[in-house]
């Protein structure tokens, strides 16, 4: 009863389950956070316009992203990843989704930002649609926790447009 | 040396019908366990419930050694979701953050691509040969939680098997050495 392994096996079996318990506890702590995210983005330029040698269109353009996430950051958040999209419905697909930029945010200091890009990931569509092609710029955030559930959401900011020809 | 030889009585003394409860309490141990996996699978709708970050790919959010909950349920998969995928010829899954998808307009039939967050270029350089895009039969689940640290457990068993078989023959020494 009062030998060392019974008494090690006591304190690691209890130690184990309070740190679950306070892990459990930091995570639903996160629902008790009502953020207020905003931000704007622009488009400064289309650099470029074409159709590719495999068929498929492709477009390079600059944005101008300013974003205030301060509101999502916790005290149990580790850090938030913002991503930008750009949504578009065509003939073949009901949803395209592609990313156009992304960036990983480590503090509520830098949750405030302005960043001037071109698109860090290419923007190809499936086939030859986009010529006048109307989208949505989507700015999505997932908070990624020190412990627990993830949750993520976005703002939806609509009525952009390609233009109707190739440049 | 009289740890020793209290070892060797105890063993000597071992009366078989002690021995069977003990065996038949070891054995409710591993079943219990065996159905809670079972259950978790079945809860979570997905083959693996639980998986252990292998590659730093993932980080700063996921580094070597953390455990992610998965989750798997119908609806569509959307970009920014962090999935966890089997490739075709490759055993060990991965898990990545979905950039792009495109969703067929009668089947919903979707075509999406991956790339980890600490990695500069996409996976179509980890698809097999050929393979431009993921289909939902490659996907086995979303991550919807974690827990650091804990899966450095795993890792070093599966890496350095000799512990396994430590852990396993003393904690069999034990069940039969102990009085109840």
């Amino acid at each position: 009863m009062h030998s060392f392994g019974f008494r090690a096996n006591a304190v690691l079996t209890f130690g184990i389950t309070i740190l679950a318990l306070i892990c459990a506890m930091a995570s639903i702590s996160d629902n008790f956070n009502s953020p207020h995210p905003s931000a704007e983005i622009q488009i400064l330029n289309i650099n470029w316009f074409q159709k590719q040698p495999h068929g498929n269109d492709e477009v390079s353009l600059t944005m101008n992203i300013t974003a205030d996430l301060q509101s999502l950051f916790t005290w149990n958040t580790k850090q938030v990843f913002v991503f930008v999209a750009a949504e578009y419905e065509t003939p073949k697909n009901a949803l395209n989704q592609v990313s156009l930029w992304d960036a990983i945010i480590p503090a509520k200091e830098h949750a405030k930002f302005w960043v001037q890009t071109a698109n860090k990931y290419r923007f190809v569509d499936q086939g030859s649609n986009l010529r006048g092609k109307d989208f949505n710029l989507t700015l999505h955030w997932h908070v990624m926790p020190k412990t627990g559930k993830m949750f993520a959401n976005k703002l939806v900011i609509p009525e952009y447009r390609l233009p109707k020809e190739y440049r | 040396m009289g740890w020793m030889g209290d070892t060797v009585d105890s063993i000597k003394s071992i009366q078989i019908r002690q021995l069977l409860s003990q065996g038949v309490s070891l054995g409710m141990i591993v079943t219990s366990a065996l159905i809670i996996w079972k259950a978790l699978m079945c809860f979570t709708g997905s083959e693996s419930p639980v998986v252990v970050v292998l590659s730093g790919s993932m980080e700063p959010g996921f580094k070597r050694g953390d455990i992610l909950f998965l989750h798997m349920s119908n609806d569509p998969i959307r970009t920014g979701e962090i999935v966890v995928f089997n490739v075709d010829g490759r055993e060990i899954p991965i898990v990545h953050r979905v950039i792009k998808v495109h969703e067929r307009q009668e089947t919903g039939d979707v075509e999406v691509l991956t790339k980890g967050d600490n990695n500069y270029g996409d996976d179509r350089l980890l698809y097999a040969q050929g393979q431009l895009w993921l289909q939902r039969h490659h996907i086995m689940g979303r991550a919807v939680g974690f827990l650091p640290y804990v899966g450095w457990v795993t890792i070093i068993m599966t890496e350095k098997p000799i512990i396994k078989y430590i852990l396993i023959g003393a904690l069999g020494l034990l069940v039969i050495t102990s009085k109840d």
